[in-house]
């Protein structure tokens, strides 16, 4: 199992951020974390990588504890922070080279070149990031989250700001990379989780509110388009 | 750890912040020391850097603030503190590695000030007649006092967002540290432990080891509220999650 949640919760005084969910994530599976703004997702995710800790519960990446193996989850995890936030001082290659470092890795040219190729970043690769365009920038950020070749990719909105064409491209790496990873994504594009997602959590106010496979999901709601069902159960 | 740690410092040296306050430092500290004929040593007559001593904690107190505001403030603000946070490393090789950053600039600020001290052995008379106790001890006194200083920096740093208020609240806590307990331990109803409220200012360990005397009491002192700082920012930064 590669992402294990139980009964996860994470509360802000008497608010209720995420209460008390719990899932699963196999190998080799893409899941879309789908819900309106503020329903839980990215608090969902934060935790999952160690930037908020838990209220209470309890979650594994890899077979880690995110609370008590915290440095080894850490170590299989790449993430993507929602609106990507980058070092805009520093050269694209530089960056990558200090995020390698960070994961305690050696010889680092030839990964980060092969790095900035999967993520078609060639022909900007001599740039600063804070010259870069959005759509670029995104790149950089899911450059950095998969430099270290993580089982466990987690991943706040990287295709939001994309222009349509970048938009094909992010999808069909993102797919590519979950031949053999974990990935979560987050999204509030139904055409993109059609595209390219396995599994599907929808949210609604830090509880689950649909848990099951994307031709499940369907079935059991009559064969609704997906942004019907969304409408239905978190309206 | 090490590579926060490459990465803190290439931002000063990229970002301007080093040489424009190092520049500044070693302009105003220049300019007192050898131009302005109220605190000139050629005016003084004696070949004594007491002067330079005494007015580098002042200048550190604005350095140090512009040195360390940015550091947690501006990654929060910026959001790549989540970047940073959700790596391999543990919180404390975070704050050890910003640390260390800003001491290795604010010894950069430092070394050039021993052209002053090379300067001044050729004025005393015979040439080489300066008190090098009392100046090696000066140097290691200013070090720690910026070490402390930068702690306190790192630690307003962690309490907010806003790098000017970061500014501001490091440079008040720095000036009480340095000076606010002497000015304390004289008001009246405070009299009868005055000693004892001098002895937590920095100044008195200061001017203590700027004698010449390396006192294992203020080499504790200083390592201590470096360390109580440290912890500080620890506790802010570890309590926001």
């Amino acid at each position: 199992m590669s992402i294990l949640v139980k009964n996860l919760s994470k509360h802000y005084h008497n608010q209720k951020a995420v209460d008390a969910i719990s899932f699963e994530v196999k190998p080799g599976r893409i899941l879309g974390f789908l819900g309106p703004n503020g329903a839980g997702k990215s608090t969902t995710m934060r935790m999952l990588t160690g930037y908020l800790e838990p209220t209470s519960g309890h979650a594994e990446i890899a077979g880690r504890n995110i609370l008590t193996e915290a440095i080894e989850a850490k170590k299989y995890t790449g993430y993507l922070p929602e609106n990507t936030p980058l070092y805009t001082d520093m050269y694209i290659k530089e960056f990558l080279n200090f995020v390698g470092q960070a994961y305690g890795m050696k010889n680092l040219t030839h990964r980060i070149d092969e790095v900035i190729k999967m993520v078609g970043l060639t022909p900007e690769q001599h740039k600063k990031i804070g010259m870069l365009s959005k759509g670029y920038r995104q790149r950089v950020g899911l450059a950095q989250a998969i430099i270290h070749n993580p089982d466990v990719l987690i991943l706040d909105e990287p295709t939001s700001g994309l222009d349509p064409n970048q938009l094909v491209e992010i999808r069909a790496l993102i797919k590519a990379l979950g031949k053999n990873k974990t990935v979560i994504i987050s999204t509030h594009i139904m055409q993109e989780v059609e595209a390219i997602c396995n599994d599907i959590i929808i949210i609604n106010k830090g509880k689950i509110v649909a848990n099951d496979s994307l031709e499940g999901i369907k079935k059991s709601n009559n064969n609704n388009s997906l942004e019907a069902i969304f409408r239905k159960l978190t309206a | 750890m090490y590579a926060v740690f490459r990465r803190e410092l290439f931002s000063f040296l990229s970002s301007m912040v080093a040489y424009i306050t190092i520049g500044i430092f070693l302009l105003v500290s220049g300019l007192l020391l050898w131009f302005f004929p109220d605190t000139s040593i050629l005016d003084y007559g004696y070949a004594d850097l007491g002067g330079f001593f005494s007015l580098v904690p002042y200048l550190f107190m604005f350095l140090i603030p512009a040195i360390t505001m940015r550091s947690f403030a501006e990654e929060r603000r910026e959001g790549t503190y989540e970047l940073l946070i959700t790596r391999p490393i543990t919180i404390w090789q975070i704050i050890i590695a910003k640390y260390l950053a800003s001491l290795v600039l604010i010894l950069f600020s430092l070394i050039p000030t021993l052209v002053y001290v090379y300067s001044l052995s050729k004025l005393g008379f015979p040439e080489g007649n300066v008190d090098s106790g009392a100046i090696i001890g000066s140097y290691i006194g200013l070090f720690l006092l910026g070490a402390t200083f930068t702690s306190i920096g790192l630690f307003s740093s962690a309490l907010t967002k806003n790098q000017v208020v970061a500014f501001v609240i490091c440079a008040a806590l720095c000036a009480f540290a340095f000076l606010g307990f002497d000015y304390s331990s004289q008001v009246i109803s405070l009299q009868n432990i005055e000693g004892f409220i001098t002895n937590l200012g920095i100044n008195q360990h200061y001017n203590s080891i700027s004698r010449g005397v390396l006192d294992s009491r203020d080499l504790i002192y200083f390592i201590t509220a470096s360390c109580l700082f440290l912890f500080f920012t620890k506790l802010v930064i570890g309590g926001k999650r």
